[in-house]
């Protein structure tokens, strides 16, 4: 019979000390850290970043990743959306009676694999087991700190009219990824979710001085989400070129198959860049290497606060709105 | 008249009507399924689902569309199949409706119905799962039946002394299945020019230069612009599936009223897979006559705009709609709200 999780796993006797001890103690870099209640730590001076995260994405493991890569990954990349390095993180698990051993294996190595990439290191955490039927498997949160690099504030209240829009990378692949793996859509090839640090291009834009206003990792909502976060809480209109907005064909293609636009799929390793418009074209040349693009321009609110106006590849015009209701719940 | 609700998206998705000259309106019809569907089958919908021995299916879309109790205050009872989940019953989303049979066959012990909505587009495949599920003598599923017709919808229209409509595009995707030979009745009838096209903007653009070209002419004819697509005849197995499953039924849409031949009913060797034959009518719910600001009628009639409506964007949003077209993938209200432009 496959080893499975049982509910004494979580409480507190010897089988949760040889959980840890078999399977978990390979997600700290000092395993002395998991006997004590708290973690002790050093950080360089500076300002610190905080972020935390709940993970409960289906199915758990999908092409490109799973809930463990994304959990440490995602957390890691909100830091970085503040410009700071993560440093380190926590992680609790709630795990479902009844999970597969082998399943929890592949989800641990996952998270040591994402820490060791993030550069960060795994310092504290809990393990609870809840009945069959409570829980999907396993859900897990993580919180990070991370030290602060840029120079300047990257906030939302510093986007000024005129600075530069840049997105990261292709737009789609985690939500077609997901899509793919609920709908039993075979695609040839897979398409991988894009799951993956951003802090490697953010450093890169900070190095190259380019002057980052703010920042937005793509998530759920997609594209179309984060910029109408953005607009609002700035409270500036974002004028953004469809023509120029970077999509793999086979993103394309699913997502009008299944009836979603690239606008709206979810990502894990994109974002959006808004940068002066002086440091815009060494923005451009950095993000473009890696797939990136220049997508549009900020310009002054008119009329009732921030919106984001579409130009459509024909040339015509729309507003871009978040997407409303339950279509992908549970993505990440 | 563009009839499909997906052309209407692809109009407003790509601002097509800004590219029109001026002279040429274009007039939203009914061609969404989801929001012609009758209230009080969503309401028999919405009973059932209720029920714990019933496990209630359909389509993404059905699943928030609102019910007659949608604006009765205070809410005694859930109004559309999303707040029946939240309430306890168990609501399931298909993407096929053959999926519909696993969950019989897996759970022989409940009542699995199948809200089967759609034109002729999604009546083959209901046809199909009713043809197995007969074969496989399955006992516990049946169908709650909503399926329309386009064409009937069509010269209903046109038999309204206000028509304004002078030509049609006609849906690429129903032409794919039945073929053109009702639509060139319709235009015998009529003497109104139709062209079939499809949803692509390059497939709209030349539906419409063709349209006007037909108006410009003066000769009201049948023109398909999307013959990489569909046939003259249709799709023949498709037919036959219609044919040996369904007849025709004279059938109420939502806003538009009774329409004559408007409708499917299941032919009588598959009438015991009737839902609400099988499981007894429910109880008819509040009153459907509750005052609302929804103009959905007058909008699937294509004689107001979406931006028309005092509720639209303010009382109704996506996330709380109170009329079909605000749901829907395919409504005229719901193509306005996501693709709405500054005057709107």
């Amino acid at each position: 019979m496959a080893e499975r999780i049982q509910l004494a796993h979580g409480g507190g006797g010897t089988l949760m000390q040889q959980l840890i001890d078999q399977e978990l103690r390979a997600l700290y870099a000092d395993p002395a850290q998991v006997l004590h209640d708290a973690a002790l730590l050093q950080v360089p001076p500076g300002p610190l970043a905080f972020s935390t995260d709940g993970y409960v994405v289906q199915p758990l493991e999908f092409p490109g990743g799973n809930i463990g890569s994304l959990a440490v990954i995602g957390t890691a990349n909100d830091l970085a959306m503040a410009g700071a390095r993560a440093l380190h993180l926590s992680v609790a698990m709630i795990l479902e009676e009844g999970l597969p051993l082998e399943v929890l294996r592949r989800v641990v190595t996952a998270m040591a694999a994402a820490a060791r990439q993030c550069g960060l290191t795994i310092v504290t955490g809990d393990t609870k087991v809840v009945e069959r039927g409570k829980a999907d498997g396993v859900f897990l949160t993580t919180s990070g700190i991370g030290l602060v690099e840029a120079a300047e504030p990257i906030d939302p209240r510093a986007i000024r009219p005129g600075d530069q829009l840049l997105v990261s990378g292709d737009l789609g692949r985690h939500g077609v990824a997901i899509l793919a793996a609920r709908h039993g859509l075979d695609l040839v090839p897979p398409v991988l979710s894009d799951c993956a640090p951003l802090w490697p291009q953010v450093r890169g834009l900070l190095a190259a001085g380019v002057r980052i206003h703010c920042l937005r990792d793509l998530t759920r909502g997609g594209l179309a989400s984060a910029l109408q976060e953005l607009a609002v809480a700035a409270g500036v209109e974002l004028a953004i070129e469809e023509a120029c907005l970077p999509v793999a064909e086979p993103v394309a293609r699913t997502g009008e198959l299944l009836g979603f636009e690239p606008l709206h799929l979810a990502n894990e390793g994109r974002f959006v860049a808004v940068v002066s418009p002086e440091t815009s074209d060494r923005a451009c040349a950095l993000l473009e290497a890696s797939g990136g693009a220049w997508m549009g321009t900020v310009r002054p609110a008119t009329g009732a606060g921030g919106r984001v106006l579409l130009t459509t590849a024909l040339g015509t015009e729309r507003l871009l709105i978040p997407l409303s209701g339950e279509l992908l719940p549970r993505i990440c | 008249m563009e009839v499909c609700g997906g052309q209407t998206h692809a109009i407003l998705r790509w601002g097509l009507d800004q590219l029109l000259p001026r002279g040429l309106r274009l007039i939203h019809g009914p061609g969404c399924p989801v929001c012609v569907t009758p209230a009080e089958r969503l309401d028999a919908a919405l009973a059932l689902a209720a029920r714990p021995e019933v496990i209630l299916c359909s389509y993404g879309d059905m699943l928030r569309v609102p019910g007659s109790a949608a604006g009765v205050v205070p809410a005694t009872a859930a109004t559309d199949l999303l707040g029946a989940r939240a309430a306890g019953g168990d609501v399931r989303l298909l993407t096929s409706p053959l999926e519909a049979i696993a969950l019989a066959q897996a759970a022989p012990d409940r009542d699995v119905v199948f809200l089967a909505v759609g034109f002729e587009t999604t009546a083959p495949a209901t046809a199909l799962l009713l043809r197995q599920a007969r074969a496989l003598g399955l006992a516990n599923l049946s169908v709650l039946l909503a399926h329309v017709r386009v064409a009937p919808a069509m010269e209903a229209l046109l038999l309204e002394p206000s028509n304004q409509v002078q030509g049609f595009l006609a849906a690429g995707h129903v032409g794919a299945v039945m073929g053109t030979a009702e639509l060139r009745q319709l235009v015998e009838r009529h003497r109104v020019p139709v062209v079939v096209t499809g949803f692509e903007p390059a497939d709209v653009m030349a539906g419409l230069l063709r349209l006007v070209q037909l108006l410009e002419a003066g000769t009201p004819a049948l023109a398909n612009a999307y013959g990489r697509v569909v046939r003259e005849q249709g799709n023949g197995a498709a037919q036959a599936l219609l044919q040996e499953v369904f007849v025709v039924t004279d059938q109420p849409w939502r806003g538009l009223g009774p329409i004559a031949g408007g409708g499917l009913a299941l032919a009588p060797a598959y009438r015991h897979f009737d839902a609400l034959e099988r499981l007894g009518a429910p109880a008819s719910g509040p009153d459907s006559a509750a005052p609302s600001p929804c103009i959905s009628g007058r909008i699937l009639q294509g004689r107001a705009l979406p931006s028309e409506c005092p509720a639209f964007g303010q009382a109704c949003t996506p996330e709380h709609p109170l009329g079909a077209p605000m749901v829907s993938s395919e409504g005229a209200c719901a193509a306005y709200y996501r693709y709405r432009r500054q005057a709107a």
